[in-house]
């Protein structure tokens, strides 16, 4: 069965960034430039944070924004056809909760493709793969 | 080493102009850091330099591991300093280091004046000069911090840090503060920021850094995150944080209290790390890259002093230092009234262990009639009493009067002025820490570089030798805290927190900048510490710095440690043989 990342436990996020480190690394690099998910504080960190990540909807919006059907359904979430992508942005304006990123360099989108690598190496569970209904 | 780190963004702040210099040499030979920080410092500080002139250069370092490694997460300043009269150093946390590597830079250096109050908004490769006049004077640096974060980019990858009113006025240990609630706190940066009319640096920075063998790094960062989350490292620091330390110090003795004139309190104090988690802990944080989150918020509720059934919530940070100089050292009872003056020193942008050391020697000065209400302006300092201490921090911060002035400028000033020399805490002009463990803490507070406890850790070699109930001659003790100081150079340059000191042993570093093309061995990673100690030691005889006539606080050597009153010529010998070595080349045995 297919795995979602969810964000399980927000209340306990510290704001280390480990995930997004960890997400940036499946790209054969360091920082942060290609990392799908992010960090924010909600309004001063005392408050706690937002985890901002594809939650794979069932009806993508970033999916009907591409005019060139560069995002294909993935088994959860969605996949960027990078050669057909032409970099319009379309898709990032159509993500209501902003989870769709940008690779300044390549000048393409970058979104979470559900791998879960961020989870194992959050401290705190605030991350989790859950298992997908029919996925 | 990848092709960005070696980019130091240079600010004029005079001319409004930046530019970047390559500098292969301070961060391929010396990592970055503090390595790369002290050459720039002797290069671009002239000497005999005004720390409050737009000569004095403020130099912000990150390392060869910034960003890359767990716990790889603290930024160095450094700058001379206007509260001691030599080497500035400083460590921070919080995004800072993230930020500036992530930028594409390996430090950032800004010189100059600006004629109107300004601050730095730095952002995709551009610097900006933007006006802070409407910034400048505000009571609050929280306030600041609040305005800058809406008004300026980089939500989620950004450091915002500034200085509050102190720092404005040039109080020297004003402090500057990073997301609100981490800060360059020791020896003035606050003030040198303020003399250049700097009000804060707005930094943001989520750029790639490349990776040399991507495969031997992914499998070193695993090692090293999995020893960090098992270690003790989690119990040590997330859950009570660095206040655990209280109630331990507090049961051995060893607990500066009133001004040192005790070194426990009956029973465990009020703000202890236990009882402040039970009480107040509302928040953990961490710096980004860093799985330890150390950092406590505590939440404190007041009733409101104008409105009926309103309670006020503010979060405040707190960590064994301010707890042992804003609560110990001022014999505060409650752990509301200790939390309450690290919030008020943190509006103002004092650095809180030399605020609150300041605070206890005006108490004793007061009680010893040495000053009167003529000089304190009405106010009649107390142990324990907040509400007079309160009113005193927002004075200091103001330099209200001759006296806040004088105050403005630590203990060493005051005494010089009002006399009380002998319960004047500071080693070399830098106010106390929090351990009175022995001749070990006394010879990194007068020795180490930056006259803090976590120059060499003496406190900890203190407490080693105490449970093994062993002594060691001066020369031993002085070359043991001499081989630590010299290897935390190492991690300072790299730059690593000393909490993950256990982590990183000269083989693993070597192992870590392999993965990143970068040959290093142990031999010469140590021969790299005790260089970069050298330089230090260096900067300061260049400004007039001499380790062996330091004077020694009479209190500290008759307030008796947990292995009694520590012996006064134990300490001269032990400093000369430390001045022998860092004015000649010896190696030191590891």
């Amino acid at each position: 069965m297919a795995k979602r990342l969810a964000v399980v436990d927000v209340e306990r996020c510290v704001d280390c960034l480990l995930c997004a480190q960890a997400c940036a690394r499946r790209f054969g690099e360091g920082g942060l430039a290609r990392s799908a998910i992010a960090v924010r504080s909600a309004g001063g960190v005392e408050r706690g944070f937002v985890v901002v990540v594809c939650r794979a909807c069932d009806d993508p919006p970033c999916l009907h924004a591409c005019p060139v059907g560069a995002i294909e359904k993935g088994p959860v979430g969605v996949r960027v056809v990078l050669d057909r992508c032409i970099g319009c942005k379309a898709c990032v304006a159509a993500c209501t909760i902003g989870a769709v990123g940008w690779d300044e360099e390549g000048g393409k989108p970058v979104i979470c493709v559900h791998c879960g690598l961020c989870a194992r190496f959050c401290p705190y569970g605030v991350l989790a793969l859950e298992e997908v209904e029919g996925g | 080493m990848d092709r960005l780190l070696p980019r130091v963004l240079r600010v004029d702040l005079t001319r409004k102009r930046s530019w970047v210099e390559e500098r292969p040499d301070l961060f391929r030979d010396r990592l970055g850091g503090t390595g790369a920080a002290i050459e720039l410092l002797h290069e671009l500080c002239p000497p005999g330099a005004d720390p409050l002139g737009p000569e004095n250069p403020i130099v912000f370092a990150v390392g060869a591991l910034s960003a890359l490694y767990p716990l790889a997460s603290k930024t160095v300043a450094l700058f001379k300093s206007p509260h001691t009269g030599n080497l500035g150093e400083s460590h921070c946390g919080g995004r800072t280091a993230f930020a500036l590597r992530l930028a594409g830079y390996g430090a950032l250096v800004v010189e100059g004046r600006s004629d109107v109050p300004v601050y730095l908004s730095i952002h995709d490769g551009g610097v900006r000069f933007r006006d802070a006049r409407t910034l400048w004077g505000m009571g609050s640096s929280v306030t600041v911090g609040r305005i800058l974060r809406d008004v300026e980019p980089g939500s989620g990858h950004r450091t915002i840090l500034r200085i509050g009113r102190a720092g404005e006025r040039g109080v020297t240990y004003a402090a500057a503060i990073a997301e609100t609630y981490r800060h360059f706190g020791r020896l003035g940066l606050g003030a040198v920021l303020g003399s250049k009319n700097l009000k804060a640096i707005v930094l943001s920075g989520r750029g790639a850094i490349p990776v040399a063998e991507m495969g031997r790094y992914q499998k070193l960062y695993r090692e090293l995150h999995e020893r960090a989350v098992r270690s003790d490292l989690m119990t040590k620091y997330h859950e009570l944080g660095t206040a655990q330390n209280v109630g331990p110090l507090n049961e051995m003795g060893a607990l500066p209290v009133r001004n040192l004139q005790a070194t426990r309190y009956p029973e465990e104090p009020a703000f202890s790390g236990e009882r402040l988690a039970q009480g107040y802990l509302g928040r953990r944080l961490a710096c980004a890259g860093c799985p330890v989150a150390c950092i406590h918020l505590a939440a404190l509720r007041e009733p409101h002093p104008a409105e009926p059934y309103f309670y006020k919530t503010t979060f405040v940070s707190y960590d064994h230092e301010p707890l042992y100089a804003l609560g110990a050292m001022l014999g505060v009872e409650e752990a509301a009234g200790v939390l309450k003056l690290i919030d008020a020193v943190g509006h103002v942008g004092l650095d809180a262990m030399t605020a609150g050391v300041v605070l206890a020697w005006a108490t004793e000065a007061f009680e010893r009639g040495l000053i009167s209400e003529a000089e304190t302006g009405g106010v009649r300092p107390r142990w324990g009493d907040v509400a007079v201490y309160g009113e005193m921090i927002g004075r200091i911060a103001d330099r209200e009067s001759e006296f806040y002035r004088v105050l403005g400028e630590g203990v060493r000033a005051a005494a010089e002025r009002y006399g009380g020399a002998e319960f004047a805490l500071h080693f070399g002009g830098n106010e106390m820490p929090g351990y009175h463990t022995g001749p070990g803490a006394f010879l990194t507070y007068l020795s180490g570089a930056r006259h803090s406890h976590l120059d060499s850790a003496g406190y900890a070699v203190d407490q080693d030798l105490l449970r093994r109930g062993e002594e060691i001659p001066p020369a031993d003790l002085a070359r043991r805290l001499l081989a630590e100081e010299a290897r935390r150079q190492v991690l300072s340059s790299l730059v690593i927190c000393f909490f993950a000191r256990g982590l990183y042993d000269f083989p693993t570093i070597a192992a870590c900048l392999g993965a990143l093309g970068d040959d290093w061995d142990e031999g010469r990673l140590r021969n790299l510490g005790a260089e970069i100690l050298r330089r230090k030691h260096a900067f300061k005889v260049r400004e007039g710095f001499r380790l062996a006539t330091l004077p020694i606080p009479e209190r500290a050597v008759t307030t008796p440690a947990p292995g009694g009153a520590v012996n006064g010529t134990y300490l001269r010998r032990a400093l000369a043989e430390m001045e022998r070595w860092l004015e000649g080349s010896d190696e030191l045995e590891g």
